[in-house]
């Protein structure tokens, strides 16, 4: 019979069927981080339970850390306490952690990949949303609660409904200035915030498969944000070559042997979806948000709709009808897990090499690990950065929550590279709107909105 | 868990569409290592202004509505997966949580811990809406085991996954049932390869 790629690898990971419609799945990777974990390490001892497969947990802080001064112990109390409740953890259940000032430390959905711990295949979660970012290399990766984090300690499994199965073709040649984040922000707008709730998407087409595996975790990454519980990507060479050299990769016959096998993980001809949507690249422009979530976004160039909701606009301080271009912008964040990657950092230094920021636009690019920090460094995007007036800042969530100190101050607009733009989500009664790395340079630049393809070559 | 059935009371109107989980919980306020204290948090940023004073505007600060059901838009919990927010609201004492529309991660974490999301159609929740506003003191009666809520002049059967009945019949959680399957999960992971 005819398989998606998601039933291929969820067919291999059911360890038994439960009544009431329901499957125990196997989790082979088990990411968590100093938010979302406390209380489940509180119920693991509270019941007297072991972790079940240590070995499969890896830990990172990166929600509460500054991201200046590193090494100096963290400010704010109660942060503090929630990461040193981390170190405990990780130091009482034997816990590889890549913890603040670990060279290997980053945003938990940057370093999998990064170290080749994200591999083809997989079943991976994390206590956090975004775990579909590794669904760029061909896993099935999703978020899950604290209670979930917990059974999947004390048992390396969870008992799941499956979910249904969307594919989204995106077919055609994207635009100059038109990057992967413009490709999901469109998406989204067309499907709004619950257009994909109770699906596990796979992304599919010639637009796609251009893509390098940055931009296929920006696209992944943000699967959620229409409600999917995760997106993949079948892997190919694009997905192999990436992979192949990484610390935690195979080596040897062991990587011809998983080659082979990642090889098979693809959609069979034939294959059925329970909905199929497609759409053409050539039809993509640079989008930006005008509202409080990912889903109310527009082309750069259009105004905004007169049916939305007086509730956003008025927190956005925006009117129906209004075109965002030439909107004073106050701040500019790069970063977070869906752009703060190395191409996503040598994109926005590639555009502002030479130009400086606005003098009223304060502007932040914080990379997503210290991988990448020092990558970056050794680039000499630092120095780039540094004459055009952006602050390059030490890794971690930063800017994209309103949990760490880097806050935008209320009523002012941030234009982020990061995946929401709820109310406050920068920090109580701040403005974000949600674009690519580019258009956020474009804005640094100008201090203001543009349409960033009237500024590329 | 607290096992839930039986419940009879009344209920607090939030006509908002996609009540995300940044509203129900700020994220500055996911820095505790405990479930407790949340629920004083729920919907911090609506319901206090700036300077910490209740907003009056906000229905959790209207003392003519209260009780143990949130009635909300569609769509409620996106976002992100903090399990904060099912604390939040079980911790103010919500029990039950209705809407035309629940997004996946948040209605695990409520039947996770011990809420009932029900989900009725656009036409049901509207009429819901108006019986509130009509009446404050409007009283909803729960019977989980025969999947009903009535009150208000309305009869609404609702449909539950009947594995997540029996838990929240008997309060009872996926964790004791996995650490049962142990010798199942070895032998699973002895015939699995991977890379
Ligand atoms: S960068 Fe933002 S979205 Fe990503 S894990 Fe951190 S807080 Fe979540």
């Amino acid at each position: 019979m005819s398989k998606t790629l998601f039933d291929k690898i969820w067919d291999s990971h059911v360890v038994k069927e439960v009544p009431g419609n329901r499957q125990v799945l196997y989790i082979d990777r088990h990411f968590i981080h100093e938010v979302t974990s406390p209380q489940a390490f509180a119920g693991i001892k509270q019941r007297g339970l072991e972790l079940f497969r240590k070995e499969k947990i890896v830990a990172t802080a990166d929600h509460n850390i500054p991201t200046i001064d590193q090494h100096l112990p963290i400010k704010e109390e109660l942060s503090r306490k929630q990461v040193d409740t981390l170190i405990e953890n990780c130091e009482e259940f034997n816990i590889p952690l890549f913890g603040m000032g670990h060279e290997k430390q980053g945003i938990v959905h940057v370093i999998g990949p990064e170290q080749g711990i994200t591999k083809p295949g997989m079943t991976i979660v994390c206590g956090d949303s975004h775990t579909s970012t590794h669904g760029a290399f061909g896993t099935i990766a999703f978020g899950i609660g604290t209670s979930q984090v917990e059974q999947v300690m004390a048992s390396q499994c969870l008992i799941l409904t499956r979910p249904k199965t969307m594919r989204i073709t995106v077919d055609g040649k994207l635009g100059s200035g038109v990057s992967a984040k413009d490709i999901i922000l469109y998406i989204i707008s067309q499907l709004t915030t619950s257009g994909g709730t109770g699906y596990f998407v796979e992304y599919a087409g010639s637009a796609i498969k251009s893509l390098s595996m940055e931009a296929r975790m920006t696209i992944c990454n943000m699967s959620i944000e229409m409600g999917a519980r995760g997106g993949m990507i079948a892997p190919d060479q694009t997905t192999f070559d990436y992979v192949q050299g990484r610390e935690h990769a195979p080596t040897g016959d062991d990587w011809d042997a998983a080659v082979a096998y990642w090889s098979t993980l693809n959609t069979d001809d034939g294959a059925v979806f329970d909905m199929e949507l497609k759409y053409s690249a050539e039809d993509i422009t640079p989008m930006i948000t005008y509202g409080t979530n990912p889903g109310m976004a527009i082309p750069v160039n259009e105004v905004v709709p007169e049916e939305v909701s007086e509730k956003a606009l008025s927190y956005m301080g925006l009117n129906p009808g209004e075109i965002l271009i030439g909107k004073d912008i106050q701040h500019v964040f790069i970063g977070s897990c869906t752009n703060s990657r190395i191409e996503d950092l040598r994109e926005v230094a590639d555009f502002v090499k030479g130009k400086h920021r606005c003098a009223t636009t304060k502007v932040m690019v914080v990379p997503g690990s210290k991988a990448v920090e020092a990558q970056a460094i050794e680039e000499g995007l630092d120095v780039v950065f540094k004459s055009a007036g952006f602050e390059l800042r030490s890794p971690g969530c930063s800017a994209c929550l309103g949990m760490n100190e880097d806050k935008i101050p209320a009523g002012e607009y941030c234009v982020s590279t990061s995946n929401r733009n709820f109310e406050g989500r920068q920090g109580p009664g701040a403005r974000t709107i949600l674009a690519s790395p580019l258009t956020a340079a474009a804005a640094a630049i100008y201090g203001k909105i543009v349409d960033v393809r009237q500024y590329i070559n | 868990m607290e096992p839930i059935n039986q419940l009879v009371t009344t209920a607090v109107p939030m006509p908002i569409e996609h009540i995300d989980t940044d509203q129900i919980i700020p994220a500055r306020f996911l820095k505790a290592v405990t479930r407790d204290g949340f629920g004083q948090n729920l919907f911090r940023d609506w319901r206090y202004d700036k300077s910490d004073t209740p907003n009056p505007d906000f229905v959790l600060n209207n003392s003519i509505y209260s009780g143990q059901i949130l009635v909300a838009g569609k769509n409620f919990g996106c976002g992100s997966s903090r399990e904060h927010a099912a604390w939040a609201l079980a911790d103010y004492g919500f029990r039950i949580v209705i809407s035309s529309f629940f997004a996946d991660i948040f209605k695990g974490n409520a039947l996770n811990n011990g809420i009932v999301p029900i989900v009725v159609d656009d036409a049901t929740l509207n009429q819901i809406f108006e019986a509130i506003e009509s009446d404050p003191n409007t009283t909803f009666e729960l019977d989980l085991q025969g999947q009903t809520l009535k009150g208000g002049g309305l009869a609404i059967n609702f449909d539950i996954d009947a594995y997540k009945k029996e838990c929240l019949l008997n309060g009872q959680d996926d964790i004791d049932y996995l650490v049962s399957l142990k010798e199942e999960i070895k032998q699973f992971e002895e015939r699995q390869t991977i890379y």
